[in-house]
């Protein structure tokens, strides 16, 4: 008998394909007719399509291709355009922002123009594709919460990319696009401003960071558990309680003394996910405009615990008397 | 259309061994940073401020053969006539007499001589003459190692360092840099790199040539602010990149951590950092100098097939001495078997001086 199981089930209705509530006046007809990929079906649903594209979507994708392609073609000119080179220093490779000295000028191309182009051109296919999450959510008479969900990663994007940049005066400030390039920006951005983990707001992202792991971890668990009794069907758990909302509810108190909603856990998501690069923002934005040190920062404020000494004191040599440059 | 199993779970043969291989890639993957064994840690500073040390005894014991100090020439008896009263155009070891002249001789064609070529390396057939480059330049070279151990005992201690503390038997030494040549316009319109976004200094991206503006020029390498709140401190990230490079070229010449010489909380406050800080501070002035004082002014003398791309000659970084090694050679001194290079000998110390410290200005002075 053929089990049924709520991920990698193994069971697969195969219907006509569903193409979806009647749309709205004006919108674009929906494109391909959709059809089933069994591979799919093994870990959501097996039905591909019928994909909406749209004004917004298409030209969202025009500008993140015109963006990729002026990162990766720069990229690939920096290794002389060796194929192989390419591919084995790829995760080495970036498009650079203009060197600090350039202040908020628009530099030559060679001088951190590309970089301004493609960032021009990735925000605006990044902006395109939230309205069209927005107007997606609309157009099925939907609630936003997806959009704006988006739209905190977003803000996390354009604080490291051109806020804060701006603020400081100097594209220079930005991060680099490529792989490695933009975790060695990261790790120099902490050690120039001090150690970025005294910055509170910094804390606070990772704990929704992780807090949004353990709900998530919380959430599927429970559902998991409770499927048997009905528990998957949560919007329906959720205006009619049953059994499976019950137990679930029980087994929480019975561990933990206190338990979300069906409906409350859902919220709790969205808004430990959404704090995460909301705050996180918060704090790059504050970094080097309002604090520039956040490790001295949390000194000043009693926030850093201070150590005994183990070693002899250390003095820097540099503030001897007659010590050398 | 239905495409509901039957009772019998039939797996497509070709899937399996498609997820099988994706799985043991994926595994691959993430096993590829693990080392065997797994390290010992040391604790270095108080407890749960994680400054350790990482240790692992099988790449340890390959280091190790891989620094074995070579067996000490006998001493050469203290009497005899002076070097430079028996032999002609002796300019540096004015002071040695003819033994512990010949002793530094030997030394030198077994430290950094190829064998194939022993004596001949520096000397032609007349042994005063300077017609061979390679004499100019170990002349020079003797001149370094002596300033270094008097001078500066700073970094080096009273360990001490000798030819074989870089050239390990080799003519020139293994670990040794040249100012890299512009790379980043390939032509026209193409992106400047910013002298960065190749594997370098410990397979980062960072800047791939951080000697250039800190071991040659002496740029500000401090670039965290001193004040907690926006004093006027523009130090950028890109300056921090270069700062950060030449931090990584020295955990990695060391084979230490960051932790070795800083508290990572604060790179920048001295009073919790280590006291190994202080010993590499002057480390980064000693490769300085030597590069500006005692490398540089050999340019013209270098054929140009030792020069780098740009013309300039080999220089010094942590790594030409340390070869991967908190202290080189694990802090056995060579030197101290050699006094004929820890400066000048037999002349008269003035009263309570000590002639190894006495800087070399003082005892050209004395008789």
């Amino acid at each position: 008998m053929a089990e049924y199981q709520n991920i990698f089930t193994r069971v697969q209705i195969r219907a006509p394909v569903y193409t979806g509530v009647a749309l709205p006046r004006g919108a674009w007809v929906r494109q391909t007719r959709g059809g089933f990929i069994h591979l799919l079906g093994r870990f959501g649903d097996a039905q591909i399509g019928p994909i909406y594209l749209g004004t917004t979507g298409l030209l969202s994708l025009i500008c993140g291709f015109i963006a990729f392609e002026i990162i990766g073609l720069n990229m690939f000119a920096s290794v002389h355009w060796n194929p192989i080179q390419f591919v084995r220093q790829l995760p080495w490779l970036a498009l650079e922002p203009p060197a600090p000295s350039n202040g908020l000028h628009f530099p030559r191309l060679q001088d951190g123009g590309w970089w301004l182009m493609a960032g021009f051109f990735l925000t605006t296919s990044v902006l395109l594709w939230w309205l069209r999450m927005y107007r997606r959510a609309r157009a099925l008479n939907m609630g936003t919460h997806v959009a704006w969900a988006f739209l905190a990663a977003i803000w996390l994007y354009l604080v490291l990319g051109i806020i804060r940049p701006v603020l400081m005066g100097s594209f220079g400030e930005a991060v680099p696009f490529g792989i490695f390039p933009h975790l060695d920006w990261t790790a120099a951005f902490s050690i120039r401003y001090g150690n970025l983990f005294y910055n509170p707001f910094h804390c606070l992202s990772i704990a929704f960071l992780y807090g949004s792991t353990l709900l998530f971890a919380m959430h599927g668990g429970t559902i998991l558990a409770v499927s048997r009794l009905g528990g998957d069907r949560e919007l329906e758990q959720i205006a009619d309680r049953g059994t499976a909302s019950e137990r679930a509810a029980l087994f929480w108190r019975w561990t933990m003394g206190f338990n979300a909603t069906m409906e409350s856990i859902h919220r709790w998501a969205w808004w430990f996910a959404v704090l995460c690069p909301l705050v996180g923002g918060i704090g790059i934005l504050l970094t080097g405009t309002v604090v520039d040190n956040w490790y001295l920062w949390a000194v000043k404020h009693h926030v850093a615990p201070m150590y005994p000494h183990v070693f002899p004191p250390v003095i820097d040599p540099a503030t001897l008397p007659g010590a050398m440059k | 259309m239905s495409d509901v199993n039957p009772s019998k779970r039939r797996v497509n043969p070709k899937l399996r061994i498609y997820s099988t291989l994706c799985a043991a890639g994926i595994g691959m993957l993430w096993l590829a940073g693990c080392e065997r064994p797994s390290p010992d840690v040391i604790q270095g500073g108080y407890r749960g401020t994680a400054m350790e040390e990482l240790v692992n005894k099988r790449i340890d014991a390959a280091q190790a053969e891989r620094n074995i100090v070579p067996a000490a020439i006998p001493a050469a008896p203290a009497d005899g006539p002076l070097a430079s009263s028996v032999y002609q155009n002796i300019q540096v070891l004015k002071d040695l007499n003819v033994a512990q002249f010949t002793r530094v001789m030997l030394a030198m064609t077994q430290w950094v001589a190829p064998p194939d070529q022993s004596c001949n390396y520096c000397h032609g057939a007349n042994m005063a003459s300077d017609d061979r480059y390679t004499k100019v330049v170990a002349r020079r070279m003797l001149q370094m190692v002596r300033h270094i151990n008097s001078d500066w005992k700073d970094h080096v201690g009273a360990t001490g360092v000798t030819c074989y503390t870089c050239h390990r038997g080799n003519a020139v030494p293994k670990n040794v840099w040249f100012t890299s040549a512009d790379e980043s316009s390939t032509s026209g319109l193409i992106a400047d790199n910013a002298g960065k976004n190749k594997p370098s200094v410990g397979l980062s991206s960072l800047p791939y040539d951080p000697f250039t503006p800190y071991l040659l020029g002496d740029k500000n390498i401090r670039v965290i602010s001193t004040t907690a709140l926006p004093d006027g401190d523009r130090s950028s990230i890109k300056q921090t990149d270069r700062t950060y490079a030449l931090m990584i070229h020295m955990s990695e010449s060391l084979g230490v951590n960051c932790t070795y010489c800083h508290n990572s909380r604060s790179f920048a406050v001295w009073d919790t950092s280590t006291p190994k800080r202080t010993t590499a501070w002057y480390g980064i002035r000693m490769a300085r100098e030597l590069n500006n004082d005692y490398l540089k002014p050999l340019t013209s003398v270098f054929p140009e097939h030792r020069l780098g791309v740009l013309g300039d000659v080999a220089k010094v970084n942590c790594a030409t001495c340390h070869q991967g090694v908190f202290k080189p050679l694990y802090g056995v001194s060579m030197a101290k078997d050699y006094p004929e290079l820890q400066g000048e000998m037999h002349k008269a110390p003035a009263e309570g001086t000590d002639t190894a410290t006495a800087p070399p200005t003082a005892s050209l002075k004395s008789p």
